[in-house]
């Protein structure tokens, strides 16, 4: 192959330098990316994969619907809570269970709550060091970051001695050796485009987002009974409410409303007043730097979330906003069926699993999950010890979903462009007004600056609807339903002998759904579609590329051994996985290793 | 007294990347423990487990290393030495997250003054849905001995419980506590 035009309208060019990522392992969560870049280090083709979790399945046939969400629960470190509830509503939707108004609130403020620390986490501790140079803060002035972070925002921890304590505090633990999180970075990158005051800016509230983030999961402490691994419960919440307790354990008081509402209070704060703050001002240095967009300006989806109303997951009762947009066309918005057999489907022609068709895709319901690991002719290197992958062939862990045989791309971005599209003011509004603030048009959210401002935007967005939820609590309590959960069909033998459902959520990273069929009270198939199989996925049998890939063709790289322009984009999608990249000379002789998250 | 934590770190679906969190289990399961100790079931949980770190004073950490030893040999290793073996090339699956956390914690001036790592060499870390292989679920019961001497030693001793907690006040319930978990109406 030179040239090959995908379905998805991208121009593939194999023929350049090859430039591996990360050794493939059958280790949970590890990813590796393969680009080729032409003579002007020009990224041309892009092939990304996977080994994301498999077989959930095997591991939950035969078991008690009711106890699914503490499997789920396991699979990812950071999508815990989001998996669970998923998990419930599948259950849920499959067996026809209500579940009362309050425990809809509570859920909805443990969801928004995993979106606020999710996305302030995956920004300052997981992505900012993409954009932002440690070293180069040590270089900074104090009294004019100070100057920098009191034009920006109001926050008081802005003086320029305490600049200047954090930057002594910094270069210790630089000089140390130490540099614990710090020591991946390609610190003096040609592509770190911020001066040494932004830097050290940043890095301050790196670890003043670092020291809040325990603050707010305290809420999924009181709500879920425990963390980090909180409690969930088929037909509702397990926490009860009691607002004049004060002896029990575990029911939910005044007190820890209380203390829950003062939490929200400081996520409001803490997002309008550095989080945003702080991607406006990056964001501003970064403004031709607009790569990355892949599918965002083509094909997106959101299964949207957070109903207003309890069991009422329609369009109009979701705060998120629902529906897919195809090849760019933003004047129509186009409605999910999840139960729909024509609508999503996973496709594994090229990845390692076996179908009886390969031409076809399965819907989850009917989903099979049977390895079968063999690599394409052109690969080189062996099975245990691949140094190039052939796209060819079957490449990657993950397999592909399309709806209605498209590629999208999910996340916060893909949000915002529905939300956008829908003129919900919600999101439409604050976009707009971000857009004017760096003098960007509307083109620019199609990039990996603007996947990175929307997660930022729905942070603060998250933050108020937590607000929004826990008043709705509070006030119904006080009119006295104190109810959390219905138990009418707890017992399995009220249920029918055999049912399906299926249970949707947008995870932080995107939109996750899971297919259950229950046959004689126990669990006959599970099958879970994670974000990370949207965004991640490999090619399909048509040969569209899925959204890691498409994002990064087109990106030159000022240094292709130092591939910090790959993980900047990759990062900006907050892939459920770890993944170490090794970048490779042509010969695979391996020139550097990088962690990435 | 000072505050110690016992945490169980590691993914229980992976087979032996879940001893971590299985020794604790057993642990809490068998013996109640002074109010100054907390016993954790950390999961693969990254930096959700900062909080517990920067409370404890000492911290006694399980997990499935890879110290290029024989499967199922257990090895004690302190301080100093703790994040060059959660720093290590070749680790548990969730070496990162850890070593993440470790370093939060330290960054915000707040890590632990001891720390102890009890980790068991894994044979199998690929086994989806698997269980604990012989060798390793063998090592259950010295790891927790070990930790008990620990405790011993900083004069917070655990106490063997008369009778084994009853199943609702265990660590892990909902079918993935050990035993239930193990059964499986289907191989992998």
């Amino acid at each position: 192959m030179m040239v090959l035009q995908t379905p998805n309208r991208f121009k593939l060019d194999n023929s350049g330098k090859r430039i591996v990522v990360d050794p493939l392992t059958r280790i949970e969560g590890h990813m590796r990316v393969e680009v080729n870049v032409d003579s002007d280090n020009v990224i041309r083709n892009a092939v990304s994969t996977g080994t994301m979790w498999r077989g959930i399945e095997t591991i939950l046939k035969g078991r008690d619907p009711r106890d699914a969400w503490a499997f789920t629960e396991r699979i990812c470190g950071v999508c815990t809570g989001t998996h669970a509830l998923t998990s419930v509503r599948a259950v849920e939707n499959a067996l026809g269970i209500t579940i009362p108004d309050n425990a809809n609130s509570i859920r909805n403020i443990m969801q928004l709550c995993l979106q606020v620390h999710d996305h302030l986490v995956h920004f300052y501790h997981l992505h900012a060091l993409d954009w932002v140079d440690i070293v180069s803060a040590l270089k900074a002035d104090p009294k004019a970051t100070s100057a920098l972070a009191q034009s920006v925002s109001s926050w008081p921890l802005s003086s320029p001695g305490y600049f200047k304590d954090l930057q002594i505090r910094l270069t210790k633990f630089v000089e140390s050796g130490q540099l614990g999180p710090f020591k991946n970075g390609y610190w003096g990158h040609a592509a770190y485009k911020l001066p040494p005051e932004a830097n050290l800016m940043a890095v301050a509230h790196y670890l003043e987002a670092l020291d809040f983030q325990k603050e707010i999961v305290k809420i999924h402490t009181i709500y879920g009974g425990k963390n980090p691994h909180p409690n969930w419960l088929v037909g509702g919440v397990p926490c009860a409410i009691n607002v004049d307790d004060v002896g029990a354990v575990s029911a939910i008081n005044i007190e820890r409303l209380n203390l829950v509402s003062s939490i929200i209070d400081r996520c409001i704060e803490f997002t309008e007043k550095v989080y945003l703050p702080d991607v406006v001002a990056i964001g501003s240095f970064y403004k031709d730097w607009l790569f990355g967009g892949g599918l965002s300006g083509k094909s997106v989806m959101s299964y949207g979330d957070i109903p207003e109303h309890a069991n009422d997951f329609s369009a109009k009762s979701l705060k998120l906003p629902r529906g897919v947009i195809i090849n760019g066309n933003l004047n129509e918005v186009l409605p999910i069926d999840h139960s729909d057999p024509a609508q999503i489907q996973e496709f594994v022609t090229h990845s390692w699993y076996k179908y009886a068709d390969e031409s076809k895709g399965l819907h989850p319901w009917d989903g099979v999950t049977e390895p079968n690991y063999q690599l394409g002719p052109k690969t080189k290197g062996t099975k245990t010890d691949i140094k190039e992958l052939d796209e060819g062939g079957k490449y990657s862990w993950i397999k592909a979903p399309r709806w209605r045989g498209h590629a999208v791309e999910v996340g916060p971005l893909a949000r915002y462009i529905v939300g956008y599209a829908q003129n919900e003011p919600e999101f439409k509004e604050p976009t707009e007004k971000l857009l004017k603030t760096l003098g960007l048009p509307v083109s620019a959210l199609f990039s990996t600056l603007g996947r990175t401002a929307a997660r930022a935007l729905e942070c603060e967005w998250a933050a108020h609807q937590m607000r929004y939820f826990q008043d709705k609590l509070v006030a119904r309590i006080k009119a006295g339903d104190t109810s959390t959960a219905n138990v009418e069909k707890w017992k399995p033998e009220s249920w029918p002998k055999e049912a399906k459902g299926y249970g949707f959520t947008e995870a932080p990273r995107g939109a996750l759904a899971h297919w259950i069929k229950i046959k004689d009270t126990r669990i006959d198939n599970y099958q879970c579609v994670v974000p990370t199989t949207w965004n991640g996925s490999p090619r399909d049998p048509k040969g569209n590329i899925g959204a890691f890939e498409a994002s990064l063709m087109d990106t030159p790289m000022a240094d292709p051994e130092k591939p910090l322009e790959i993980l900047r984009t990759i990062h900006s999608f907050d892939p459920c996985l770890a993944c170490s990249t090794h970048v490779m000379s042509p010969d695979g002789q391996e020139m550097a290793i990088v962690k990435v998250r | 007294m000072p505050k110690i934590l016992v945490l169980g770190t590691g993914n229980i679906l992976w087979a032996d990347e879940g001893f971590g969190v299985r020794v604790v289990e057993e642990f809490h399961r068998r013996y109640a423990v002074p109010d100054n100790v907390t016993i954790l079931d950390g999961g693969t949980q990254g930096l959700y487990l900062v909080s517990y770190l920067e409370e404890a004073d000492r911290l006694i950490v399980f997990d499935a290393i890879d110290y290029g030893l024989e499967p199922g040999q257990l090895r004690l290793v302190r301080d100093d030495e703790v994040p060059k073996f959660t720093g290590a090339k070749k680790m548990s699956l969730h070496q990162t997250g850890f070593q993440e956390v470790l370093s939060a914690a330290e960054l915000l001036g707040r890590c632990p003054q001891h720390l102890t790592l009890i980790g068991c060499q894994p044979l199998d870390l690929k086994d989806w849905g698997g269980p604990l292989t012989g060798p390793v679920r063998d090592q259950i019961e010295p790891a927790i001995g070990l930790a008990c001497e620990l405790l011993a030693q900083w004069g917070s001793p655990a106490i063997p419980r008369s009778e084994p907690l009853p199943e609702l006040e265990r660590l892990l319930a909902n079918d993935i506590d050990h035993f239930h978990y193990e059964m499986r109406v289907e191989p992998a």
